[in-house]
């Protein structure tokens, strides 16, 4: 099989360019379906019977703690890619989902905060799904903070990968251990797709932002990778003869 | 050791030489359990010496010092061995990585892990745990200071030479630690309560034979690209 498509794909002038003209079609549909989940989930749906006006904050919150996950897996299969066939791209579109990842789990444990404050009386509570998200947030800021101790960028990559790897594979198992350490939240809001918990008027705004997020993360991942990809190609020739024309 | 020795014979050299290296030094390695001691000594000082109290929380104190003590073992793991080139040889030997790395880690949960395993249930006692739970508690830290071996072992790896490494090290093995932690508590709780600690256990010893299979191939891939 031919794979040089692969490899021009992953060549950094034209990563930089492919991933410029997709920028706009990952953005512009996430700012409209943001902008229509949060009139549906603020204006359109109708109050809980129990937690009134207070459970609005779900779209935010779910959609927040649905990404972080989301953005761990895209950041270990990029690495996993970056350490097996040595793309340096994968390496880069790693580094630059790293910081995304923590910012959406940093938003999902300050939602989760947020919402405690009304439904528990506090805002925080060891409960199984925030002391998870905790967790995660441990494993980005390890990821984070060991990419950015090593000075030779190769190595700072691979070790970056590796960590990266072994986060995934035990976040299955921090997960699971930590909602049996403790189980006091409300079961999952979309625990299955075929019966959903919610009343319909209430779920479609927050798939509509389930949706709107992931297209939003595609597009700040793009940006970041240009960013990124012109931060480690700032001595290459093809970015001064682009810049110079 | 050439690469033709056998891959057994290997990795029972690679665990006869640090073993032997670490008795040779053994006041490195007491440092670590002086340290846990210590850390257990904490918790009484800051509380109260009511022994009713401390049963209650003296499954956390035990699990919390040796999580920080087996941290601070780790230094001993590859550090000295990358600073005067053991560890190139090791690579260069032409024999399989991830089972040397095994009999290293081996090695090193012997001479860090298993002293603070049997010191154990003497530092329950003083915190006031009754001696029938001693079994589970030296259960509890045996598989629990496996696993943290075989983790601190990548994050070891992955942070060789580094300047703040050992700081850096805390924030890299802490996280992936803590569902030991959970269950290891667990077991230890359980234990003190005079119930049976045999779910939590069970639970434990999966970790450790997933630990003990994933981690060396792990390690391997850590320490070839910290050695580059």
């Amino acid at each position: 099989m031919n794979w040089t498509w692969l490899h021009k794909l992953a060549s950094p002038p034209h990563a930089y360019g492919i991933a410029g003209r997709l920028t706009p079609w990952f953005g512009w549909p996430a700012g409209a379906l943001i902008v229509a989940g949060l009139y549906g989930g603020l204006v359109l749906a109708p109050p809980d019977y129990q937690q009134g006006d207070a459970f609005r904050i779900v779209y935010v919150h779910a959609p927040s703690a649905w990404l972080s996950m989301l953005v761990y897996g895209t950041m270990a299969v990029a690495a996993a890619i970056g350490l097996v066939w040595r793309i340096k791209l994968a390496h880069a579109a790693a580094a630059a989902a790293a910081p995304i990842g923590a910012s959406f789990t940093a938003l999902a444990l300050a939602t989760g905060a947020i919402w405690g404050k009304p439904m528990w009386g506090t805002w925080w509570v060891w409960d199984a799904r925030l002391t998870s998200e905790l967790i995660l947030l441990f494993l980005y800021a390890g990821v984070m903070a060991l990419r950015a101790s090593i000075d030779d960028r190769d190595r700072a990559d691979r070790a970056a990968a590796v960590l990266a790897i072994v986060g995934i594979v035990n976040l299955p198992i921090i997960h699971y251990s930590v909602y049996w350490w403790n189980t006091l939240h409300q079961p999952a809001t979309l625990s299955k797709l075929g019966k959903p918990s919610m009343a319909g008027d209430m779920l479609w705004p927050l798939l509509v932002m389930l949706l709107g997020f992931t297209l939003y993360f595609g597009a700040v991942l793009l940006v970041r990778l240009r960013a990124e990809i012109l931060r480690r190609e700032r001595d290459a020739g093809w970015l001064r003869t682009g810049l110079a024309q | 050791m050439t690469a033709r020795t056998g891959m057994l014979a290997a990795a029972v050299l690679a665990f006869r030489r640090d073993f032997l290296l670490a008795l040779r030094h053994w006041g490195q390695v007491a440092q670590p359990l002086v340290f846990f001691v210590m850390v257990t000594t904490l918790f009484p000082l800051a509380l109260g010496p009511d022994l009713a109290q401390l049963r209650e929380i003296a499954a956390g104190t035990l699990w919390v010092a040796a999580l920080l003590a087996s941290l601070l073992g780790l230094e001993l793991l590859f550090r000295a061995d990358h600073a005067d080139g053991t560890l190139e040889q090791l690579l260069l030997s032409g024999q399989p990585l991830a089972i040397l790395a095994l009999a290293k880690g081996l090695a090193h949960w012997a001479v860090c892990g298993l002293p603070l395993v049997l010191l154990a249930p003497l530092v329950a006692f003083s915190l006031g745990v009754p001696p029938g739970a001693s079994c589970a508690i030296m259960l509890s830290l045996g598989l629990g200071t496996g696993i943290l071996s075989a983790l601190g072992a990548i994050g070891s790896a992955l942070t060789l030479g580094l300047r703040r490494g050992s700081l850096l090290l805390g924030l890299l093995v802490l996280p992936l630690a803590m569902p030991a932690l959970i269950f290891g508590a667990r077991a230890i709780d359980l234990a003190v309560h005079g119930d049976s600690a045999r779910g939590p256990l069970l639970l434990l010893s999966a970790m450790l034979a997933l630990c003990v299979t994933l981690a060396p191939p792990a390690v391997a891939a850590a320490l070839r690209i910290s050695s580059e």
